[in-house]
């Protein structure tokens, strides 16, 4: 594991900013330290020897501490500050990049991956900043110049802290390699463990079901405490990487000290000196020591920005860049031997697909679920890319156009519309942002949803409408475009029967080409062709 | 925070005395303490780890106090011999902060994570109780996994609050009673120093983290309801190229968050600054004190030096006091949900369970919180029929389901089966006869053969491939190449949502009830699928009474009894 990540500091300036501002502030605490060593060796010298008074290095004493209290307040503003801003620029950046990678990439699981990640996996930027990062610059920052100050007054010391220094380092990685596996799988056990609680949580009513619920509480006791045994025998080899920094420290000190005192008793050394090396000494180890109690901001905030360059890094898709899309109302478009196969999965769940769509045609696609239906529109739409065979229009393969271009041509109803915070006007008006008043009320009736209040709001994900009502947006929302090709996944599906010839007759009014994904009968009929998808055997037509 | 009621979390229970009529659930209150206490054998490590967090900090304050003894006296050059002791002291001090550590963070580990285990099983025990249907707000998974990692605040509790915060006041008052022995004027000015430490430092801290929560708490909920919402509706905004609109509205979001972080980023330092203050002051008031009581030679080092090891003691507060308020909001959402009332009054002593099934409900007002849902439902249900309930969403179908599977008390009205009223039987006697398949029947992490054991332990292999049969999946499975041991993934991912419906139904003909109550098994179905479903429940049911409650009767095979509606 790195330290610091360079792509962090590439992507977002303000931690560029921070790094440097850090640095400074770490030299600046640096000398402080030093200052106050000085000033504490020369008073407890001054007294202990000859008396002295200690009314001006108490003076300066204080205003040493005002400005270390005040540089510590510094540096933890800075450190919020910048941690907001970097959180901020991956915010953005993960969120377009993800849209670029398109609606196939972000399916299912990753989707709500990334809305965690997006909104509290980045927090854990947080402690990584206010506290790993800058403890960080201070180890590299603090030790050096107190060894080179405690060089001047006693070569010895300064020697024996810079032997054992890089020591800690050293030996600390040395345990956590050897350590490794255990701590592994220490991490596997942890996680079988808080997974086996969520599974029985989650299972609760079916196990009280069938009368089993009543065991699970000692079932949990029981499997929490075996995994314990087996993590407290890794915890005890993992601890002995702290154990070795404790001890180091704390043991170099003791030596220096010691030494320290018997070259005073030899009188090689006088006491002013002894004192500012025995104060500078555990400064030394101190930064040190709180990187390594900070490690655990310094994993999850590593791994927070781990996921945040694993979807920047998502090379994006190759692009077409031609903008001069064939017109759609006068030109066909085609699939041919079109088979697509998700990643997941070993079959392929489209295979030598062919389509020919006429304009001004309404074509069903019909199959059992799962056949591929919504993977024909969803290829048309350029979301998934197939395996084999291509889609064309004009002549052209619609890969060789820009996307955006490309999807002009095309208004889609999803079988799960997603429909956005704000009021059925405005979800409507997403088909054509400059669309009037009048425009999105015909577009709602030809939806089959007259009796719909545009005004009305939608709620998180479309919540207060039902699921009819819902898919009844949707349509107007496609409606509403003037792209000449209707894409519509089930757009009848919580329709009645009379509701739904309507729509199907407003469709045919419109005098667009439509290819629609269609279960019910009335839908099927009405189309001018149906095309079976998943089957061999010939389709049966309306 | 209240303090907790003594009886364990597992133990408590609403005491509202099934008098019939109409009554209100009592919320039940799980005290914080009760959620969080060590048990017998936690106890002792949890002590051993405080001890040996004193003995390794006490090493650092007495290595740097023998120390500056040890220099300032050899400063005098005085015979070796009478520095021997403080020599092999500071060695000593020196070895022992690092051993003591390492015991201490075992001993912590080894107490919390017994804590954790006792804590999960507790609230697995009142959960039991609650399931399902006090637990109606944890349906969303993201619910389920912020209670999990509230829960696992526990372990933040006894690892990085009250252990670190125990250790550093029972070593900083050993420093402070040294101190006193020394010179009384600097002990109290030390004691004043670690005073303020140990209060205004963690209330500065938390405060300050408490006021910027609070004022980004409002956009930071606008930038999650963004990001949530954009990639929810990826696909649509993608295909209708509005891409840069959504992201320009995310943007502004974002802004706003950013700025209101900036703004309060401000007081996040004052803690830790105050503290430098603290501790260097208490060095500073040792050398002002000591040279005004005219101290000099060792026991002055000792004064001025020995409140510099204070930063080492006290460094963990302000961390400690900022995690206490969050570990302190995740207890409360954790006590919150185990306080929702009991749902069910289990009778004190059962009637014995009734030989007919015939379900007969009269004039039944059932509910959550204080809404009747269901309001004067009357229903009978001969043993061995089928009665198909329909009703649209809210119009109390799956709350006839919790009351017929007593997961639920009606508020009044009458529910019987076989003559016996429901409420005089144990909810397990109820659920040992009438089964339940809902829309989202949850599917273990583990093998089809586990699943399907859950319903009947050790039933033999055969026994399963028939109930695997009938619930039309047996080939399915047979197909499979590991067969009954295919694992089926979290929440059954790895299987289709019609087959993981048709794993869920064998598991119920497994436990071979005699009424199977059916909510919405179809839901997420699409129609063909759900169609052939109904048909093949309806089928292996046999003998069995079906009660099917749903809002698409139409989908339902025609051998049914006409059906109610539930409006």
């Amino acid at each position: 594991m790195k330290p610091v990540d360079p792509r962090l500091l590439r992507r977002a300036r303000a931690a560029r900013v921070f790094m440097v501002g850090s640095v400074l502030i770490g030299i600046a605490t640096g000398l402080l330290i030093i200052l106050q060593a000085v000033l504490l060796a020369k008073g407890i010298a001054g007294v202990v020897l000859h008396g002295a008074d200690i009314t001006r290095v108490a003076w300066q004493l204080a205003a040493v501490l005002v400005a270390r209290a005040a540089l510590q307040w510094l540096q933890e503003v800075v450190a919020q500050r910048a941690a907001a801003a970097v959180k901020s620029t991956l915010r953005r950046q993960v969120l377009e990049h993800s849209l670029k990678l398109g609606p196939a990439w972000l399916s299912g699981e990753r989707s709500s991956a990334l809305t965690t990640l997006l909104t509290k996996g980045l927090d854990d930027l947080d402690p990584y900043f206010a506290r790993y990062l800058p403890q960080l610059v201070l180890a590299a920052t603090v030790p050096a110049g107190v060894v080179a100050w405690m060089a001047t007054g006693d070569l010895i010391a300064a020697t024996t802290v810079l032997v054992t220094l890089p020591l800690i380092p050293v030996f600390m990685a040395l345990v956590g390699w050897a350590t490794q596996a255990h701590s592994r799988r220490r991490q596997h056990a942890l996680a079988v463990l808080a997974h086996h609680f969520a599974d029985v949580v989650a299972g609760l009513p079916t196990l009280k079901l069938f009368g089993r619920a009543k065991a699970q509480a000692a079932a949990v006791r029981r499997v929490t405490d075996q995994h314990r045994v087996a993590s407290m025998a890794s915890l005890r080899l993992a601890f002995l990487s702290s154990f070795v920094l404790e001890l180091l420290a704390s043991i170099s000190v003791a030596l220096v000290a010691v030494g320290v005192g018997l070259r005073l008793v030899e009188g090689k050394l006088g006491l002013e000196t002894a004192l500012l090396v025995l104060i500078l000494a555990p400064e030394a180890y101190l930064p040190l020591r709180q990187v390594g109690a900070n490690f655990h901001a310094s994993a999850d905030g590593v791994a927070a920005s781990e996921e945040v360059f694993r979807v920047l890094e998502t090379p994006l898709p190759e692009r077409g860049e031609r903008s001069d899309v064939p017109d759609l109302r006068v030109t066909s478009l085609h699939l041919h031997d079109v088979t697509v196969r998700y990643p997941d999965r070993d079959e392929p769940v489209l295979r030598d697909f062919d389509l020919d769509l006429w304009p001004g045609e309404v074509v069903a696609l019909a199959g059992p679920s799962g056949a591929g239906k919504s993977t024909v529109i969803a290829t048309i739409l350029g979301f998934v890319v197939p395996e084999g065979g291509v889609v064309v229009a004009g002549g052209s393969a619609a890969d060789e156009f820009a996307p955006e271009r490309w999807r002009e041509q095309f208004a889609w109803v999803p079988q799960r519309p997603g429909l956005r915070l704000g009021s059925i006007a405005d979800n409507v008006r997403l088909g054509r942002p400059d669309a009037s008043d009048y425009d999105v009320l015909r577009a709602l009736a030809a939806a089959g949803a007259p009796e719909l209040d545009p005004a009305k709001a939608v709620g998180e994900g479309g919540q207060l409408l039902s699921g009819g009502q819902r898919r009844r947006v949707a349509l107007a929302r496609a409606l509403i475009t003037e792209a000449p090709v209707l894409l519509l996944d089930e757009p009848t599906a919580g329709l009645d029967a009379s509701s739904e010839a309507a729509v199907v007759a407003n469709l045919r009014a419109t005098g667009r080409t439509v290819l629609l994904v269609a279960h019910r009968p009335a839908l099927l009929a009405a189309a001018d062709r149906v095309v079976e998808v998943g089957r061999v055997e010939s389709l049966v037509t309306a | 925070m209240s303090i907790a009621t003594r009886a364990g979390v597992a133990g408590t229970r609403a005491v509202a005395e099934a008098g019939g009529g109409p009554r209100a659930a009592e919320r039940v209150t799980v005290g914080w303490w009760a959620l969080v206490k060590p048990d017998r054998r936690a106890r002792p490590r949890l002590a051993l780890a405080v001890l040996a967090g004193v003995l390794a900090s006490g090493s650092a304050v007495a290595l740097l106090a023998t120390s500056a003894w040890l220099i300032t006296t050899a400063a005098a050059q005085p015979p070796v011999l009478i520095l021997m002791v403080a020599i092999v002291a500071v060695r000593a001090f020196g070895i022992g902060r690092g051993f003591f550590r390492y015991v201490e963070r075992l001993a912590a580990h080894d107490a919390a994570y017994r804590v954790l285990g006792e804590t999960r099983s507790r609230i697995t025990g009142r959960m039991e109780e609650l399931a399902p249907a006090g637990l109606s707000s944890l349906r969303s998974g993201d619910l389920l996994a912020r209670l999990l990692l509230d829960v696992d605040a526990v372990l933040d509790l006894w690892l990085r609050v009250v252990l670190p915060v125990l250790v550093a006041a029972v070593t900083a008052t050993a420093t402070v009673a040294l101190l006193v022995v020394l010179l009384p004027s600097a002990g109290v000015a030390v004691a004043i120093a670690v005073a303020l430490a140990c209060t205004v430092v963690p209330w500065l801290t938390a405060s300050s983290a408490r006021r910027a929560e609070r004022s980004i708490a409002g956009a930071r909920g606008d930038v999650a309801a963004a990001a949530t919402e954009t990639l929810l509706t990826a696909a649509d905004v993608v295909a209708f190229n509005a891409v840069d609109d959504v992201l320009a509205s995310f943007s502004a979001a974002d802004a706003r968050l950013a700025a209101a972080e900036r703004r309060s980023a401000w007081s996040a330092g004052l803690g830790n600054a105050l503290l430098v203050l603290c501790v260097g002051g208490a060095s500073l008031a040792g050398l002002v004190l000591g040279h005004q009581a005219a101290i000099t030679g060792p026991v002055f080092a000792v004064l001025v030096l020995t409140p510099l090891a204070l930063a080492d003691v006290l460094g963990g507060i302000p961390a400690a006091a900022q995690l206490a308020t969050r570990v302190r909001a995740s207890l409360a959402r954790v006590q919150d949900l185990l306080s929702t009332p009991t749902p069910v009054t289990e009778p004190t002593a059962a009637l014995p369970l009734p030989t007919g099934r015939e379900l007969a409900i009269k004039n039944l007002y059932a509910g959550y919180d204080d809404a009747d849902v269901l309001r004067g439902v009357d229903l009978v249900v001969p043993a061995g029929s089928r009665v198909v309930v329909t009703g649209p969403s809210g119009s109390g179908k799956s709350t006839l389901a919790a009351v017929l599977l007593r997961f639920l008390e009606p508020r009044s009205g009458q529910l019987t089966m076989g003559g016996v009223d429901l409420t005089k039987l144990h909810g397990d006697q109820v659920r040992s006869v009438v089964g339940l398949l809902t829309q989202e029947s949850h599917v273990f992490d583990t093998s089809i053969r586990e699943n399907l054991l859950l319903a009947k332990p050790g039933a033999s292999d055969l026994k399963l491939w028939k109930a695997l049969y009938r619930a039309r999946l047996g080939q399915f499975v047979d197909g499979l190449p590991q067969g009954l041991d295919t694992m089926v993934g979290e929440h059954g991912a790895r299987l289709s949502g019609g087959e993981r419906q048709r794993l869920a139904f064998a598991r119920l003909l497994l436990a071979d009830h005699d009424v199977l109550v059916l909510d919405e098994p179809t839901e997420h179905l699409d129609e063909e699928t759900a169609r052939a479903l109904l048909a093949d429940l309806f089928a292996a049911a046999g003998r069995r009474t079906v009660v099917l409650l749903t809002h698409r009767p139409d989908l339902a095979p025609h051998l049914t009894q006409p059906v109610v509606d539930l409006r």
